[in-house]
């Protein structure tokens, strides 16, 4: 099993969902997340005088897949995330032990 | 005690003096004397119903900021800051002249310009009626921000709000209202009623608004690939309850003041105007209660404007009773006015086309029906005659106005920028910066 956690940009959350729940993804995990990277945040002005916001609002997406489709799934996020601009964030693929679902106490691919 | 007796012996010396210095009560001073008290007095209503108005620009951008999302605040607050602004600027230059100045054909009016009218040591009379007026004109202007909200480019929404005010509005007022002062427009003599402005304000305001969103398109997102509808939240509904009350207590300005005197009238103006208010918010509530199974706030809030925009036009020439009954039909139009534009994909954010552009014709059409000096065949056909006009002029020009606008500068902000919200696209900051990790770092 594979997590696939990706830092997208806010407004590209539906297409990304759609894309994943389109080839079979059943669970989705998502937070609002501020951070920077190469984009280095973005400055703002107030009554004349300038500032830096350092870290923007993204979104962070967490998906637990079986390790045969992290591939195809990190291929979806990076196609329907991709507004070609600065900003357009990142994606991590982890290994995962285990997985437990609390209701039944299945473990393993049945549990994602 | 001493300072009593002091002040008691000051007062007696003050009145001995006046009656001395005083002629003779005459008949004729006596009269002139209660007519110049009934002047004050309409100077007085005037401008307070002036300054009621006046806050009704405020009540619409608690409406508009609350039923729009976060990341617009900013620019709908200088939208209806701008249009009041500007607004004001271009009524005083053209538009007062050209809706109540003398007119020779009749179509509008040629002089007042820049306040021209007005003399040192003149009668002042046309400041206090311009005043009444430019809060009219802005009231017209800033319906239309509601409609375009959440993706209109800045500068060109400036574009729009001089020619509304400077134009569009004032022409077709000097049809219904340049009677009012210098100027008499044709509608008018057809004997079309629109008391304080069902059609004149609202349906201008509204029609344009509809213009304005068919020239933008929805908000993206807001219907699926599909074609489904997505609600886009707005994102503080106490906020604009709060714009509501403002828009109800404003009201009470823009009916009764439409007088522009002081006198008995106003108390059935009064309450023609909240009784439809309170018959619009009640059946908007039901309605949505029938129709989506609970009683939507969002809808009830609109119902209560449809209320009052309907009973501007008959407010002072139909009874109490006619008045509820107004207002509830238009509480029930609202509702299917707004899921109908959203059916037909014309996206208004905050339901201004439906609010001041259907019911404004639905008050103007109620005025003839319900109006109590009697109705008749030919009564009901000058109204509606006064609403086709309305929209024909207002929507053309506007529609053309807009294109114009979209093809030169750009009436619409990029895709990047809409999704990332127009206040920093637009303005360089965010409405409420607390909710961001900013390091307010001075440069």
């Amino acid at each position: 099993m594979k997590k696939i956690e990706a830092i997208i940009k806010p407004f590209r959350l539906d297409e990304v969902k759609e894309g994943l729940t389109g080839i079979g993804i059943k669970g989705i995990t998502v937070s609002e997340v501020k951070g920077f990277g190469r984009q280095r945040g973005h400055r703002e002005t107030y009554r004349g005088a300038e500032y830096q916001v350092d870290f923007v609002s993204k979104i962070k997406m967490e998906v637990v897949v079986e390790a045969s489709m992290a591939h195809e799934a990190v291929a979806i996020i990076q196609e329907k995330g991709r507004t070609g601009q600065i900003g357009d964030g990142k994606i991590f693929v982890l290994p995962v032990e285990e997985a437990i679902r609390i209701r039944t106490g299945e473990s393993g691919r049945d549990a994602i | 005690m001493k300072a009593l007796f002091f002040s008691l012996l000051f007062m007696a010396l003050c009145i001995t003096r006046a009656w001395a210095g005083d002629n003779t009560p005459t008949v004729e001073s006596n009269k002139a004397a209660i007519d110049l008290v009934q002047t004050h007095a309409d100077y007085l209503w005037t401008l307070v119903a002036a300054s009621l108005v006046f806050f009704m620009q405020a009540g619409f951008a608690c409406v508009e900021t609350g039923f729009t999302r976060a990341k617009n605040a900013i620019n709908i607050m200088m939208k209806n800051l701008m249009d009041f602004s500007i607004g004001s600027l271009a009524f005083w230059a053209i538009g007062f002249g050209l809706m109540f100045g003398a007119t020779k054909a009749g179509l509008f009016g040629t002089s007042g310009f820049f306040l021209s009218d007005f003399k040192r040591g003149g009668d002042p009379w046309v400041l206090a009626f311009w005043m009444f007026q430019v809060v009219f004109a802005a009231t017209a202007a800033t319906i239309v921000s509601g409609a375009m909200a959440e993706r209109t480019k800045f500068s060109g929404y400036l574009i729009y709000t001089v020619f509304i005010s400077a134009l569009i509005y004032p022409i077709f007022g000097s049809w219904v209202w340049g009677g009012l002062y210098h100027g008499g427009g044709w509608l008018e003599k057809l004997g079309f009623i629109d008391f304080a402005g069902s059609t004149v304000v609202h349906s201008v305001g509204g029609w344009a608004a509809l213009a304005g969103a068919i020239v933008l398109g929805p908000r993206l997102g807001k219907y699926d690939k599909y074609g489904n509808i997505r609600p886009i939240l707005g994102h503080n509904i106490p906020l604009a309850a709060l714009g509501v009350f403002i828009l109800w207590l404003g009201w009470f300005g823009f009916n009764p003041g439409s007088t522009t005197a002081a006198n008995k009238d106003i108390a059935m103006i009064f309450v023609n105007t909240n009784l439809a208010a309170a018959a619009g918010a009640t059946l908007a509530m039901f309605t949505s209660w029938i129709r989506f199974r609970k009683p939507d706030a969002g809808m009830s809030l609109n119902g209560a404007l449809a209320g009052l925009v309907a009973i501007t036009s008959p407010c002072a020439t139909v009874s109490p009773l006619s008045a509820v009954i107004i207002g509830a039909i238009a509480g029930i139009i609202v509702v299917f006015s707004v899921v109908f534009f959203d059916r037909i994909k014309i996206d208004d954010p905050v339901g201004a086309i439906s609010v001041h552009g259907v019911n404004g014709a639905w008050g103007t059409l109620a005025a003839g029906i319900f109006n109590m000096g009697g109705t008749s065949a030919k009564v009901i056909g000058v109204q509606v005659l006064g609403i086709v006009t309305c929209f024909v002029w207002t929507f053309l020009t506007a529609f053309i106005l807009f294109k114009i606008i979209d093809k030169t500068i750009g009436l619409r902000v990029t895709p990047e920028e809409e999704m990332e919200g127009l206040d920093f696209g637009e303005h360089g900051g965010m409405a409420y910066p607390d909710f961001e990790v900013s390091a307010y770092a001075q440069k």
